[in-house]
């Protein structure tokens, strides 16, 4: 990974509520996350952890409460989120190639030298040899190889990864682990949601559970961390 | 100027994948061919009917086409999750709909402009006598068609009958444009072609109040 220039980020989530019509996603949610955590949110399906990333990327506005960005306990200012996010789809063009998707998203993010940043975020995802081939021709773990080049464009001091490592096969999970060892070892704040992932698993620092919407169980230690995160390998 | 440079972006994105893939180009080009032809083998207009009632034609036959091509618009950008990139990476939403906007008028003036010199064969229309004047009518009209139809494209993208919904919402909120371009051109076509100037002035009063009511409201309707 290329030597990071970020400021290390924690995020607080103030009483989060939301709801779709009558129906709770997330109920009261408060979390402290500190800068360098590498969480891992667990719960069955529907039980709120992709909408908590995607309010936390700024993506879903919450229904009530408040979630921060916070630089050595200050909120932190801008219009958008200092987060890359990975999601199971891919968030880049088929239309384009590998070079292409991480070119315009860099431009768009008003990054400086956006080829050279380009070229270096391909070169660590291995893709560079392909970085003229269009993204639809791409395997599934290639996809999702350029959508972490992607999430990674800015810097980003925290990384959003929402069941990341669906679809793929072992050695694409293999290679994700690493990357992801690499990117909680130099200090970035990561949340991930898990479901049947036991190698990504064992490199979260704390275990969160979610359950029809609310955190059930919050954990860094002991047999309830391996617990909660067994949860999430089930 | 960060809106206005990410414009630029996603405009160039925009014509990179359309002409990659030529997919909305080709079926709105196709469709208003197939509808011209048709009517000239169903009617037999002879040209002093054409010139009453080509303009008509003409015009529901780009918006129908229209509301092909806009279809799509939004629908694309939620196959892989990219409306989300997109909203992570540009600080003002409009900026998104800026090129789209743009992309989408300069698609229906492309689609318009081949087809022009075809309608006119076939309906026995001179159209090079007051051809600036078309172009200019052709543009007024397809950025308002294209500023209402992205806007409700975002709109339908994200509900569940959509490939029905934005016909439904779009032909009625396009009306007024319809009748007033169809008019304007209807008086280039004349024997004695003439500007209606009224006509012009709101077309671009339409394309101007619906592109502040987009930017206005622009954020809210690619939220989630």
């Amino acid at each position: 990974m290329t030597p990071s220039v970020f400021s290390p980020t924690g995020i607080r989530f103030e009483n989060i509520d939301k709801r779709y019509g009558g129906l709770y996603a997330l109920r009261r949610v408060s979390l402290d996350i500190s800068a360098g955590e590498c969480v891992a949110f667990a719960g069955r399906n529907g039980s709120g952890k992709t909408t908590l990333l995607r309010i936390a990327a700024c993506l879903v506005r919450p229904s009530s409460g408040s979630v921060s960005f916070l630089d050595r306990g200050k909120e932190r200012g801008g219009t958008l989120p200092p987060a890359g996010f990975v999601a199971h789809a891919t968030m880049v063009y088929d239309e384009l190639t590998a070079e292409e998707n991480l070119l315009l998203f860099a431009r768009l993010q008003g990054i400086a030298e956006p080829a050279a940043r380009a070229e270096a975020l391909l070169r660590e995802v291995g893709l560079l040899e392909r970085r003229s081939s269009l993204v639809r021709t791409f395997s599934r773990g290639m996809r999702q190889r350029v959508a972490i080049a992607r999430a990674l464009l800015n810097e980003p001091a925290v990384v959003l990864l929402d069941e990341p490592t669906t679809g793929l096969d072992p050695q694409g999970a293999h290679w994700f682990a690493e990357t992801l060892r690499h990117l909680r070892d130099s200090g970035r704040t990561i949340l991930m949601s898990l479901h049947g992932e036991s190698e990504v698993s064992t490199l979260a620092t704390r275990a969160i559970q979610l359950d029809a919407g609310a955190v059930v169980a919050d954990t860094r230690t002991g047999a309830n961390f391996r617990s909660v995160l067994a949860f999430a390998n089930a | 100027m960060a809106l206005l440079s990410n414009a630029t972006v996603l405009l160039g994105k925009e014509l990179r994948t359309e002409f990659r893939s030529r997919e909305l180009l080709t079926t709105t080009t196709v469709f208003v061919l197939i509808v011209i032809v048709l009517f000239s083998f169903s009617f037999d207009p002879t040209s002093e009917e054409s010139r009453r009632f080509g303009a008509g034609l003409l015009w529901l036959a780009f918006l129908f086409a229209a509301s092909l091509m806009l279809q799509s618009c939004f629908l694309r950008e939620q196959n892989s999750d990219t409306l989300s990139a997109l909203r992570l990476s540009v600080s003002d939403p409009f900026a998104i709909f800026l090129a789209k906007v743009t992309a989408n008028t300069l698609f229906l003036l492309l689609t318009e402009l081949l087809l022009l010199p075809v309608f006119a064969v076939m309906y026995n229309v001179p159209v090079l006598p007051s051809l600036h004047w078309l172009v200019l009518v052709c543009f007024l009209g397809s950025l308002g068609v294209s500023i209402a139809g992205t806007a409700l494209s975002a709109i339908s993208a994200q509900a569940r009958m959509r490939e029905l919904l934005l016909p439904l919402l779009l032909l009625p909120l396009l009306t007024p444009i319809l009748v007033a371009s169809t008019e304007v051109t209807a008086a280039l076509f004349d024997r004695s072609p003439y500007v209606q100037w009224k006509g012009v002035g709101f077309l671009a009063v339409f394309d101007l109040a619906f592109l502040t009511i987009l930017w206005l409201l622009g954020e809210y309707l690619v939220e989630e």
